[in-house]
């Protein structure tokens, strides 16, 4: 049965001394026109008169309405002129930056949806256009603040020209990519991407999200956010099996990703399922020369949020060192409503050393940050 | 390791179709005639999610020499009840009558497989029991089916894919669920899809090493889906037993499950408990092919963080390949919840199993 853990009174004062490195922090505009200034007249009065079109039902809305307003946001993180959640930096300081001494905040905007776009071109322009946007609006006023480098997986070339154009700027740390797409991120139409990103020292970060039109099920589409919620995990097994199976770490061996806002606890069995059948059917790949497991030690690092709450709060240790200890990396998911609370997320005490790691130690040095 | 007492109960085992015609006996005069004049009877309509000749479906030493494994009734019997000492064995028709667009030809199929089941197999040795096999894209002719064979309590269970035209809980389907706990049997879900969708949500994958190793992320929605929906709130009795799932994914479902359960509740407010323990009262799962952990101690934890020794059943998933020799359960069980797996869980499971 359960176990009741005495120590749960979260040590905020060491906590907020780590400095430690949210590895998923959400951006957003105050209105869509703010990307205007850095669209061409072309694309604004596309914006304008057409606007985003993707393969969703909903222009403006998920699939699945939320429980809080503005899809999702925490309640009390509305700026009090009523802009969106994470669109006023005064107040994602005080809530986040200052309040935990952030040393590094990743930023995963999820505005624009140039991914999504299905006119590719203006998909394009878009996500050039959040890409100027964060650096301008978010990374110049406040360095904590860094850069996810937005492209469509749709247009390979644009895709290519815009990693090329911010590699070396220290702004940019990765590049994002919404990993339902319409083909598995590992199909060989997307390595030329996944080149550009090694080639130009970019790790790759797949935060969940995407409009691909296939149900977020393979058994169809669920009724229920209660269901669209934890199906995320299972994007994410999809997402690492491709990844690893298709070979990409094969092909581009210094690729590095990390999966945001998926949870990992299913990481281990994974590996489990994927080493048991690749030897049943090892002679359909091939290409792969090492065991599954071992590419995705190599390759994969996990985010924690919305980090796994199990039954018996001490079983996360066990789960965390099957994974790899250096290989975890704290994030919030500000300003959304199910973002973990450094100091009340992790319901068990982690030893000091493990805990500058999951915090702090991972993130600066997969970033290469100091 | 090995079977350590005779008398287990086989979960699942697939007795196959050597071919569309041998239906034919078993379809009515009308279908008979349609099937005969459009040469459907020629045709092969095995799952192309459970490709026969892929080395994970047919296990060497198991493969008769002259035909498609799983074919051959008497080597079933050997190999399969007579190799384990199986007290009982339940057959598991895959076939893609299930998948079949057209309801009408759909339920026309599956019943003469339920027919053909009996004849074939059923009739032919005291030891095995069969799912019934329905149209899942029709529930009313599937509820109609699962009336005409009930009647023989050699049918224990009601067999459906994971994966579908519509999630396993939508209440389209509840009439299927309404027969089925009428007459003591539980569903029984295998692996497997109609690919009325592409398996995973990110679309197509490349290789059949990923659509297997999807299966086990469909049955996560499965479940996600069946408890979302209420379906074990409107049919308190009803049982269902995932086949060919893996097994050592269930702590972590289980764990966010709950955490988002605690969240979006509201949107579900006819659940009564945590899905966790809809899990543990309602969702029984096969042990082959059993995704374990290398080492013994992390077995043995997550036993413990699945926290409920009646969810597990013993299957060889016979003629299909997970293991070689004996070894038919993982290495590390106490000897306790080895009994429970070979014996009580099932019969606890599958009440026409003591009637």
């Amino acid at each position: 049965m359960n176990v009741t853990v005495l120590d749960r009174q979260p040590d905020t004062e060491t906590q907020s001394q780590l400095g430690f490195v949210d590895c998923d922090v959400h951006p957003y505009t105050k209105s869509s026109a703010d990307l205007d200034p850095f669209l061409s007249e072309r694309w604004r009065e596309h914006r304008r008169t057409i606007g985003a079109r993707s393969r969703s039902p909903f222009s403006n809305a998920p699939n699945y309405p939320r429980m809080s307003p503005g899809t999702g946001m925490r309640m009390d993180s509305w700026p009090e002129d009523g802009s969106h959640p994470g669109s006023d930096l005064g107040l994602m300081r005080a809530q986040l930056l200052d309040a935990f001494g952030v040393a590094y905040g990743m930023m995963m905007p999820l505005l624009g949806r140039g991914g999504d776009e299905r006119n590719v071109e203006f998909g394009a322009a878009l996500c050039a256009a959040a890409n100027d946007w964060q650096a301008a609006a978010w990374c110049d006023p406040e360095p904590r603040l860094k850069a996810s480098v937005q492209i469509t997986t749709e247009y390979t070339e644009a895709a290519i020209k815009e990693i090329e154009k911010r590699a070396g700027d220290r702004r940019f740390t990765q590049v994002m990519i919404p990993p339902r797409g319409l083909e598995p991120l590992g199909r060989r139409r997307y390595w030329p991407i996944l080149e550009a990103c090694a080639a130009n020292g970019f790790p790759i970060a797949l935060h969940l999200g995407g409009t691909s039109g296939h149900p977020s099920t393979g058994g169809g589409w669920p009724s229920f956010y209660h269901e669209e919620h934890p199906s995320y995990p299972q994007s994410k097994e999809a997402l690492v099996t491709s990844l690893v199976i298709e070979g990409v770490f094969e092909h581009i061996p210094s690729l590095r990703v990390v999966l945001v806002e998926g949870g990992f606890a299913w990481l281990p069995s994974l590996s489990w399922r994927l080493d048991k059948h690749y030897k049943r059917l090892r002679a359909e790949v091939p290409h792969l020369k090492q065991l599954p497991s071992e590419y995705i030690r190599d390759h994969i690092w996990v985010s924690t949020q919305p980090i796994e709450e199990p039954e018996r709060p001490q079983d996360l240790l066990a789960t965390f060192e099957w994974i790899g200890w250096d290989r975890i990396m704290f994030s919030t998911d500000y300003p959304h409503w199910d973002q973990d609370d450094p100091r009340y997320a992790i319901k068990v005490p982690i030893p000091e050393v493990e805990r500058q790691k999951l915090f702090r130690g991972n993130a600066m040095a997969f970033y290469g940050l100091d | 390791m090995a079977v350590p007492a005779a008398g287990a109960i086989d979960c699942d085992i697939h007795p196959a179709l050597p071919g569309t015609h041998v239906l034919v006996p078993f379809l009515d005069e009308y279908w008979r005639a349609h099937v005969l004049m459009r040469g459907l009877d020629r045709d092969d309509y095995g799952l192309a999610a459970v490709p026969a000749n892929a080395p994970i479906n047919v296990r060497p030493d198991w493969n008769p020499a002259k035909a498609n494994a799983g074919t051959d009734p008497d080597l079933l019997r050997q190999q399969a009840l007579d190799g384990f000492k199986t007290r009982f064995a339940i057959c598991n028709v895959l076939h893609g009558a299930q998948a079949i667009l057209s309801e009408d030809l759909s339920a026309a199929f599956c019943r003469a497989i339920n027919d053909w089941v009996v004849a074939e197999y059923l009739d032919r040795d005291p030891r095995l029991r069969a799912s019934i096999v329905v149209p899942m894209h029709s529930a009313e002719l599937a509820a109609k089916e699962i009336e005409r064979k009930a009647e023989d309590e050699r049918f224990v269970q009601v067999l459906v894919l994971e994966m579908g035209e519509l999630p396993l809980g939508r209440r389209q389907h509840w009439p299927i669920y309404r027969a089925a706990e009428r007459h003591d049997l539980p569903i029984g879900i295998h692996a497997g899809s109609s690919f009325r969708h592409p398996p995973t949500n990110l679309g197509w994958p490349t290789y059949y090493l990923e659509d297997y190793v999807s299966w086990s992320t469909g049955f996560a929605g499965v479940l996600n889906s069946l408890i979302s929906e209420g379906v074990f709130v409107e049919f308190p009795r009803l049982k269902v037993v995932l086949m060919e799932s893996g097994v050592t994914w269930l702590p972590a479902w289980m764990w966010r499950a709950n955490k988002t359960w605690r969240g979006i509740r509201a949107e579900v407010p006819w659940l009564e408990k945590s899905p966790a323990d809809y899990a543990r009262e309602h969702v029984r799962l096969t042990v082959q092919p059993f995704d374990g952990p290398p080492r013994a101690d992390q077995l043995q934890r997550l036993l413990e963080e699945i926290d409920c020794d009646e969810m597990l059943l013993f299957a060889t998933d016979y003629p299909h390949w997970h293991y070689d020799g004996a070894d038919a359960l993982p290495d590390g069980l106490s000897a306790d919840l080895t009994r429970k797996i070979l014996v009580d869980n099932a019969l606890k499971t599958y009440p026409r199993l003591s009637s």
